[in-house]
């Protein structure tokens, strides 16, 4: 492209407002339909119950703390993964909708749909994360360690929610359809639950163990286990991501934004060329 | 004489193994409506992306209001509006959020974005509306949100891909109303349809466009000349209809097809016949006729000539 494009300043400062708009436009949605947030957090709702009631009440923690303590970490990181699906079938619906076609038509800054979704799914994300705070209180899951490492945990799960949800930009665009996004939600699930979120992983077979100990939702797991002071830190011969978790989740960030932002802008600047 | 606000040569675009455009040209005068006329999958909605930056040709060129669609395609947009054959709007939203939100990525201010938002609102009959969620609207009422929101800044060249396509004929009617208005202010229309009607109530000039290229362009009343008249006859026996047939074969020099038990009805080769002539050549073939009626042809005969043709050439 050789257009005689704006000068870069002023492209920057469009990609800002504009993605700040789409960030407004999320708003708006959730503010008439705050019915797509309680969908998005029956599930871990669900999960505090059932997990938390039901199977964890035989789940051995290994240094014997209580299991609703040693859930909520890994609640946590699966409503931080759900940044995949949320912004997937987001960028899919607008693809299948003609609304992107709209956004590509307007001589606005090309960068700023991809930039102002997960900027938009960073709120829900906090808002979500306080919803789960809420419950996770409510069950008697509580930080242990006080300010700092609590803060510095749930800043974990906004960096790792970020990269994350760049992966759903280019997953969905790159499904381009909303009934294919939508029915590709429930694929994720394994992802999450493939972890030590719900149970140690040192009982998995070998092959299993080794994909949940470098899943990232098992680092932010353990990241978060640990900085809230949370029962259930693994002990004895552990996989490198799981001896440090918290380097684990900021390598894994880097990782996922170093490939899926540049795929997803030349995804969107390329659609149907 | 001033250069057409939308130029196009030699387009061509492939997907795969389907040649969705092969060699298209088009060239629409500033403030006319050009309609776009083609069987599904002709290559019209193609033609548009490429005209709308949205897709750039496989070779040839376009340029709308002297820019290169491809090469400055920045310029193009800030001069284009769009409107689909789906509402491209976000449901969600309430009408008004909508313009709102498109305004400012037009790059409004946001007193400004709202100000236009309430003018465009008021002016298509909107403004009952504006604050009811997208969800709730009709298909008419959306299909104008969706046509009043590629109108926010005022392009210069409005494409509109199938406008009324889906529509009751109410909301069609509605359309069509909003789309004079436009007209009537200047702006230059590029319409498909595949609705001849469409075309004949709202473009000034129209191009018939089969398998990927344009294969005939004109006003609506020269496309029609260009297959002459059509003559209708009503029998009063239904029996004598093969008689009738052979008369009007002579008369023609092509087969009449049947349009009812007893009647017929066949393309006039151009210019020259006299109702006079041919009631009396019926009447020579012993031929009772009880109604012999000479016509312009309607577009949509004109439409299926033209794609018949190009289909025996092929």
């Amino acid at each position: 492209m050789t257009d005689l494009a704006p000068p870069l300043g002023r492209r920057l400062r469009w990609t800002f407002t504009d993605g700040l708009t789409l960030v407004g436009r999320e708003l708006g949605r959730l503010r008439h339909d705050p019915g797509e947030l309680v969908a998005a957090l029956i599930f871990p709702a669900v999960m505090v119950v059932l997990f938390g009631y039901v199977f964890g009440s035989a789940i051995h923690v290994p240094d014997g703390g209580d299991y609703r303590e040693y859930l909520m970490p890994g609640l946590f990181a699966m409503v931080t993964f759900s940044a995949v699906m949320g912004v997937m079938t987001r960028m899919a619906a607008d693809a299948s909708r003609g609304v992107m076609d709209r956004f590509r038509s307007m001589p606005m800054a090309r960068s700023a749909v991809p930039f102002g979704q997960t900027g938009a799914d960073l709120l829900t994300g906090l808002l979500m994360l306080a919803i789960m705070v809420g419950a996770g209180l409510l069950v008697g899951w509580q930080p242990h360690r006080g300010l700092i490492p609590t803060a510095q945990a749930f800043l974990l799960m906004i960096v790792l929610r970020y990269a994350l949800s760049w992966v759903g930009v280019y997953v969905g665009l790159a499904v381009k359809n909303d009934q294919v996004a939508d029915a590709m939600v429930p694929l994720f699930l394994p992802f999450t639950m493939l972890s030590n979120a719900f149970v140690p992983t040192d009982g998995m077979p070998g092959w299993l163990r080794f994909l949940a100990d470098w899943n990232p939702v098992s680092a932010l797991t353990a990241a978060s286990r640990h900085l809230f002071g949370n029962p259930g830190a693994p002990s004895g011969d552990l996989a490198w991501p799981l001896a440090h978790p918290v380097t684990t989740v900021l390598l894994w960030s880097a990782a996922l934004l170093a490939i899926f932002v540049p795929l997803s802008l030349r995804a969107y600047t390329h659609r149907g060329r | 004489m001033a250069d057409p606000v939308v130029f196009a040569e030699g387009l061509h675009k492939s997907f795969g193994d389907t040649h969705a455009l092969r060699g298209l040209d088009l060239s629409v005068p500033r403030g006319t409506v050009c309609g776009v006329l083609g069987p599904n999958g002709a290559g019209k909605t193609t033609a548009v992306r490429i005209l709308a930056t949205l897709s750039d040709p496989d070779a040839g060129h376009a340029r709308i209001a002297g820019y290169d669609v491809v090469r400055e395609a920045g310029k193009v947009r800030a001069r284009i509006g769009l409107a689909g054959q789906y509402a491209a709007v976000d449901e969600k939203l309430t009408g008004r959020g909508n313009l709102r939100m498109f305004g400012r990525l037009s790059h409004l201010s946001r007193r400004e974005a709202h100000r236009r938002a309430d003018e465009l609102l008021e002016r298509f009959g909107l403004t009952d509306a504006a604050d009811r969620q997208v969800t709730g609207y009709s298909g008419g009422m959306r299909r104008r949100l969706d046509l009043i929101t590629s109108l926010i800044l005022r392009p210069e060249v409005l494409f509109l891909d199938e406008p009324t396509t889906g529509l009751d004929p109410r909301s069609r009617g509605e359309i069509w109303d909003s789309l004079r208005e436009l007209v009537a202010d200047g702006t230059t229309v590029l319409l498909t349809t595949q609705y001849l009607d469409e075309a004949d109530q709202l473009a000034d000039d129209i191009a018939v466009v089969d398998h990927g290229q344009v294969i005939a362009t004109g006003t609506p009343d020269e496309l029609k000349a260009t297959i002459g008249d059509r003559l209708d006859v009503v029998l009063e026996d239904p029996a004598a209809l093969p008689q009738a047939a052979t008369a009007l074969n002579a008369l023609a020099g092509t087969d009449p097809t049947m349009t009812g038990a007893d009647r017929l009805s066949v393309a006039l080769p151009g210019g020259g016949f006299r109702l006079a002539h041919i009631v009396r050549e019926l009447d020579r073939a012993g031929v009772a006729a009880a109604d012999v009626r000479l016509r312009r042809p309607t577009l949509d005969e004109v439409f299926l000539r033209l794609t018949d043709r190009k289909e025996q050439v092929r």
